[in-house]
């Protein structure tokens, strides 16, 4: 599978039900080859919105899967992730949230 | 009146050869620069040829030599090998000094030898497997003439092949006893040999090669480059295969994956309380991976199919772990060892580049001609097996419950684990709905599409999203939605049904890392029991030598 280079941004937001309420910001990961880092921070919402920036572009449908699969086990609210994605692979990605929202429940 | 039967033909036939090679060298020790004049004595058209072509070692000089005849007087051989590793393997199809190849494995030749196929330069016999082609050389594939490789040779041609013995027994026995000629490289010609590996009234010449053969260090695999998911994977196959099971005797593939597995014994397994009860009997070459667990005392024995550059002093260090002679130093032996592995080893586990919908397996990729080496004997249940062990006989039990007449009849089964990250590098699904292997079929004018593991051997597959046991499935429409319950967000996975996962999963049919109350969370590279090639080297002492390719400090 051939990958175009650039950055592709994706945006999703799912509903919650558990308020996050006020915590310091998480970061989690690294950027670099295979990898990704994700900053965990307060919003003033009920839904967890995530912000991704991908170096790997045509992948959208696995994230929104990926992201709704974090989000039915976690379901945060009051949380706005921001992802900066070297092209990790969904095992990592899963892995990364979860090392996150464990920091912040 | 019908002229009387020659019951002797090969052997006279191997006079003549041998009385024209006379002309070339009076003894069995022949200089370098006379092989190509002892090999166009020796050879004649349409000889089958074992050029020794291991998975480690290569007698790389005699590969220069024969690519190097006149191919109007030495023309038409048909190749008998187990590996084509080097150049030189597939010169001798472009010059027309061979033109048939019966072979196991073809790694980095592969893109080559599939376009000099497609180009009509090469008639491929068959594809085997390791165990497979070592049978035919005594069936239908006797080489009349081997050019094999050894460490050193004593005046009278006794050969050393030490660790890396790998092919040459077999080669050479199968050649010598049906009156065929055998022509072996070393490196060294000495007084005293530490100990005979291959006698000499069954060598006919040897010849000091210019330089020392070339020797792969195939095996090795950095500690710093296993990640996370992989120190997941191995914790899942510790504590749902290994503990379930008992597994005790087992052989690994090569990859990163099997290779965390061996890192986290004396850590993560130790912590379960498992040692002594898995893990203790080996097929397997001398990983540099498995030095931790042999010094924390898990391992009791160590067969080996060939060796591992770097490793010669550990080993040597710990001969009641390894095949050591009275000398000292290993001997690995492959057809030996693929033998162990194919029916004394309860488990087998290693990587795959693609499995389909009914856990088929394969490495086969567009383009290339690579076969499996020894994957096959290793991933398949071995039907003439008759001695039983728990492992074995659980993995039965479940694969025949409920069923009756022959295939309800108690046997075992050998436990056969795919280990695979849903998505490989540049998010290549590892789950695919065809294999690669059926186009290839097709494009190549195969019999068979190369399939490395056939589903109906597959036992487990295990990805980061949890173990399928196919044993438990019945009926292809449950298996299917195994394969698909473990294949996370790859197409194949997103196509389940989620109704039949969840069943599956209540029938522990399918198990989440959860299910087995592993916290990927816990699933760090502070598990791995050496985390660099420093560490390996730390925990043998010293005696571990990495080659300086593997050297960062």
């Amino acid at each position: 599978m051939s990958v175009p280079m650039g950055i592709e941004t994706l945006d999703y937001e799912f509903p919650g039900r558990r308020p996050a309420g006020h915590f310091a910001p998480v970061l989690v990961g690294v950027v670099g080859s295979g990898n990704l880092e994700a900053m965990l921070e307060p919003a003033p919402t009920s839904t967890c919105r995530f912000a991704v920036q991908t170096s790997a572009r045509g992948f959208g449908a696995i994230w929104k899967a990926v992201l709704r699969d974090f989000q039915e086990h976690h379901s945060l609210a009051g949380v706005t992730v921001s992802i900066n994605d070297m092209g990790a692979t969904p095992a990592v990605v899963s892995l990364r949230l979860a090392q996150a929202a464990a920091e912040i429940e | 009146m019908n002229a009387p039967t020659v019951w002797d033909g090969q052997r006279r036939s191997r006079a003549t050869r041998l009385k024209r090679a006379r002309s070339v060298c009076a003894g069995k020790v022949v200089d370098a620069s006379q092989v190509g004049a002892l090999l166009h004595a020796l050879i004649e058209p349409g000889d089958r040829v074992c050029l020794e072509g291991n998975n480690q070692k290569q007698a790389d000089f005699l590969a220069r030599v024969l690519a190097s005849l006149d191919a109007g007087a030495v023309h038409d051989l048909h190749m008998v090998q187990s590996v084509l590793a080097l150049p030189e393997h597939l010169d001798v199809f472009e010059s027309g000094i061979a033109a048939k190849l019966d072979f196991s494995f073809s790694g980095p030749q592969g893109a080559r030898l599939a376009r000099l196929v497609s180009g009509g330069r090469i008639a491929i016999g068959a594809i085997h497997t390791y165990l497979e082609l070592f049978a035919r050389y005594f069936v239908d594939l006797t080489p009349n003439v081997a050019l094999v490789c050894a460490q050193a040779a004593d005046r009278a041609g006794n050969l050393y092949t030490g660790p890396n013995t790998e092919d040459t027994p077999a080669i050479v026995e199968a050649t010598a006893f049906k009156s065929g000629l055998v022509v072996a490289q070393v490196n060294e010609i000495v007084d005293v040999l530490p100990r005979v590996d291959i006698p000499a009234s069954w060598v006919d010449f040897v010849v000091r090669s210019p330089a020392p053969h070339f020797i792969e260090p195939l095996f090795t695999r950095d500690p710093a480059q296993v990640s996370e998911i992989q120190v997941l994977m191995a914790m899942m196959a510790i504590k749902g295969i290994y503990a379930e099971y008992g597994v005790q005797r087992l052989n690994h593939g090569i990859g990163f994956d099997t290779a965390a597995i061996e890192l986290l014994l004396p850590t993560y397994a130790e912590a379960l309380g498992l040692k002594g009860r898995i893990c203790q009997h080996w097929t397997l070459n001398p990983h540099p991976a498995l030095i931790p667990a042999i010094e924390a005392g898990w391992v009791k024995s160590v067969h080996s199919f060939g060796s591992e550059l770097g490793m010669e002093d550990y080993i040597r260090a710990r001969p009641d772990v390894f095949f050591n002679g009275a000398d000292g130093s290993m001997r690995s032996n492959r057809a030996f060892c693929q033998a162990a592995g194919h029916y004394a080893c309860d488990l087998f586990i290693g990587s795959t580049l693609q499995i389909d919908l009914a856990a088929n397996s394969s490495t086969a990729t567009l383009g290339r001609i690579a076969g499996f080496g020894g994957a096959p004997n290793m991933g398949a249940d071995a039907r003439g097996r008759r001695h039983a062990s728990p492992t074995w006989l659980k993995a039965g039990r479940q694969a025949r419950e409920g069923l009756a007449g022959a295939r309800g009849t108690p046997r075992g089964q050998k436990l056969v684990v795919q280990m695979v990250e849903t998505f490989r590098e540049h998010m290549e699904p590892a789950f695919v709905e065809h294999l690669d292997a059926w186009t290839l079929a097709e494009q190549a004018k195969m019999p068979l599409p190369p399939i490395m593991i056939y589903g109906d051997d597959v036992t487990h597959i295990l990805t980061e999203e949890g173990i399928a046991n196919l044993l438990l499935c019945r009926g292809d429409e449950e298996r299917e939605q195994a394969v698909r319950g473990v294949a996370g967000y790859t197409a194949v996975g997103l196509g389940r049904d989620r109704r039949m996962v969840d069943n599956l999963r209540d029938r522990r049919v399918i198990q989440r890392p959860e299910d087995l109350a592993i916290d990927p969370r816990q699933a760090t590279r502070n598990l791995l029991a050496a985390r660099s090639m420093r560490d390996l080297m730390d925990a043998s002492g010293g005696l571990y030598q990495p080659p300086g390719r593997f050297r960062n400090w």
